[in-house]
């Protein structure tokens, strides 16, 4: 960083709003992996810190009646699509109060309220239901736009080829959002990919790129902000790539062979937090007291989330074979 | 009464489901322009136009998971996938999206989805494109499979497919297309729940569906003539099975041979086998036998390709057998 940081080119009570939802993400998460270490949480649970500032700038730019489909690194996108931190937390420990009803966990938050389509678990997997969902928009004459996160993984899938063609084929307006943490797992960009320009693969499809700094919130909600609205007047999709990092191990099973303790140490110096909270004090926006009581109220919400998912109540068994089917009257 | 074919009947339950319903479209590969690969939507793009009649890359994953996602955002689509060989590069979205999302979503979601394809072996098309897997589509929870056997279900079943709130999957055995019956006139939507008996007996009951239907009912005649009476029940329904209207008829006739084009390891006819013995055990007066394919890919040869298929002369065997056992 320099030594004068940029001053944030947002309104203020936007700019804090920002800041409080990075926190709210990464003190969810860190309780979390807490909470895994007390095997309150099992199963697979992979970490978005790091990375808070792509859905923190993009969440805010979607408009109530747009569609979310995202990965299975997805916590923060749950909680800052409106989903409360009770049910995300509940769907963690497998309660029957989690969004889900303790059928998917930490890789399968739902929400029909908010049109938040998933926590899916095959890398790739949400970019065709994306689609999907943008064609029943535009067949239904609705101007909306459907956002479908997925990792630079996924463009090693056939799924991102066959989705941006189709996407682009059809004019459909879906925001393609990759967050390109250069780890697919635990196999470097480089080492997966012949072409590493994620822009230029889209691209090649006629599909309009945006290449964001996904370490600033800032710059990410602008952009989401101007790739939102272009999908609309286009009614055509649009591909933004958010350059971010994560910190943390793939996930709670990744002892972290593959990269360099120096890189993470360079990355986290561009902490999104962390950098985002000193222009705001440089600017004389935020005060060390302010940032501190916002820090407490994510964590108070956590601690809330936390105490009410521990005293939730298990599903019972009897209902183990519930919403494989819709019920229907019987023959 | 009028003579119909089995395409023409399912052209007309497509014309039928897109005129009673707006939010019906068809997409798949060469359903427009060209027609339909087995002739099912000739005619459809010019009455219904582009925007209902979707010719879509050959791009099977996108495709069915865009109809899982179309689904979601309210529209009723039916996919046509050209055969089931070509199913198996969208396996994905049908088996971890499809079917799983009512459950792993708590019940939030739910996929009103009809999805056809062709299956089966008969002509000559070798190993990649005579596969008759809707066995394996049959053992996932959360989807149903149809196998419309008759012009009648041929004609019938789609409405219904697309009313069930979850989704669907059609079998069309792709010698069936041909296929010329007689259709009352008013003919309309069928039962999607249950099996039918297509020809009653007393002696041993045959199990069959699909492209099997046809072969057993001719083992029937045969074995007409030897005196031996056969039931064949037609499945129509491959998941959830009808087991009710199975094990009712091998009480009856305390014999029973499972057809199925399938192969036989893990097929769905040792599924049916299991259900009978689980259910009518001691109602049974031989064990349950069955007629599948060879357990090797279809090769091309005619002579090779039949004699890996299930056949009337392999069907009215089996059946002796079960006499020449005891």
């Amino acid at each position: 960083m320099t030594a004068a940081p940029a001053p944030v080119p947002l309104p203020r009570e936007l700019a804090l709003r920002l800041l409080a939802s990075m926190l709210l993400i990464r003190r969810f998460e860190e309780r979390c992996a807490a909470l895994y270490g007390e095997q309150k949480i099992r199963g697979f649970l992979h970490l978005y810190i790091g990375e808070e500032a792509v859905a923190a700038g993009v969440m805010p730019a979607l408009a109530a009646e747009d569609a979310v489909v995202a990965t299975y690194r997805e916590h923060g996108h749950a909680l800052l699509r409106g989903m409360s931190p009770e049910s995300v937390m509940a769907e963690m420990f497998g309660k029957r109060e989690g969004c889900c009803r303790g059928r998917g966990g930490s890789m399968h938050l739902f929400d029909a309220a908010t049109r938040f389509y998933g926590g899916n678990a095959i890398v790739g997997g949400g970019l065709p239901l994306a689609v999907g969902l943008a064609l029943a928009d535009r067949m239904q004459g609705r101007e909306r736009v459907t956002a479908c996160f997925f990792g630079e993984g996924a463009v090693a899938e056939g799924a991102f080829h066959e989705s941006m063609n189709l996407a682009a084929l059809w004019r459909l307006p879906v925001l393609f959002c990759c967050e390109n943490n250069l780890y697919a797992m635990g196999t470097a960009l480089a080492r997966s990919e012949s072409q590493t320009d994620l822009c230029a693969k889209a691209a090649s499809y006629g599909v309009p790129t945006l290449r964001v700094d996904g370490m600033d919130v800032a710059a990410v909600h602008q952009a989401a902000v101007t790739a939102r609205q272009a999908v609309l007047e286009s009614g055509a999709p649009l591909f933004a790539e958010f350059q971010t990092y994560r910190f943390r191990a793939h996930s709670m099973f990744d002892p972290e062979l593959y990269r360099d303790k120096a890189e993470v140490e360079q990355w986290k110096q561009r902490g999104p937090i962390h950098n985002f909270t000193a222009r705001l004090k440089a600017q004389g926006w935020l005060s060390e007291e302010e940032f501190l009581e916002l820090d407490r109220q994510a964590g108070e919400r956590v601690e809330a989330a936390s105490a009410a998912a521990e005293a939730g109540e298990w599903e019972p068994a009897a209902d183990l074979l519930k919403d494989v089917y819709t019920p229907r009257e019987p023959a | 009464m009028t003579a119909s074919s089995y395409r023409e009947a399912l052209r007309q339950a497509h014309r039928e489901a897109l005129a009673r319903d707006p939010r019906v479209f068809l997409m798949g590969e060469d359903v427009g322009k060209y027609g339909g690969t087995y002739a099912v939507s000739k005619g459809l793009l010019e009455e219904f136009g582009p925007q209902r009649i979707r010719d879509t890359p050959l791009s099977e994953l996108a495709f069915v998971g865009a109809g899982i996602g179309a689904a979601l955002g309210g529209m009723r689509p039916i996919v046509e996938v050209m055969t089931v060989n070509f199913s198996l590069l969208a396996l994905d979205p049908i088996v971890n999206t499809a079917a799983a999302l009512r459950h792993m979503s708590g019940g939030q979601f739910h996929v009103p989805l009809v999805i056809r394809m062709a299956t089966g072996a008969g002509r000559q098309l070798a190993a990649q494109h005579s596969h008759s897997l809707e066995g394996w589509y049959a053992h996932i929870p959360g989807i149903k499979v149809l196998a419309p056997a008759t012009v009648e279900d041929a004609r019938g079943m789609l409405w219904p497919a697309l009313q069930d709130p979850d989704p669907v999957l059609m079998f069309e055995h792709a010698l069936l297309y041909n296929l010329e019956q007689e259709l009352p006139a008013g003919a309309g939507e069928v039962d999607i729940r249950r099996a039918r008996i297509r020809r009653p007996g007393r002696d041993v009951t045959l199990v069959g569906y699909g492209g099997t239907l046809e072969k057993s009912l001719e083992a029937a005649r045969i074995l007409a003539q030897q005196g031996i009476e056969a039931e064949v029940i037609d499945l129509r329904v491959l998941r959830p099975l009808d087991d009710a209207t199975l094990l009712e008829s091998v009480r009856r006739t305390r014999r029973a041979v499972v057809v199925d084009e399938g192969w036989r390891s893990g097929s769905l006819a040792a599924e049916i086998m299991a259900r009978i013995m689980e259910q009518a055990f001691y109602d049974l007066d031989a064990p349950v036998a069955r007629v599948c394919s060879e357990e090797v890919p279809i090769p091309y040869a005619k002579h090779l390709e039949e004699a890996a298929l299930p056949q009337p002369a392999k069907i009215v065997a089996a059946v002796q057998n079960l006499w020449g056992n005891r």
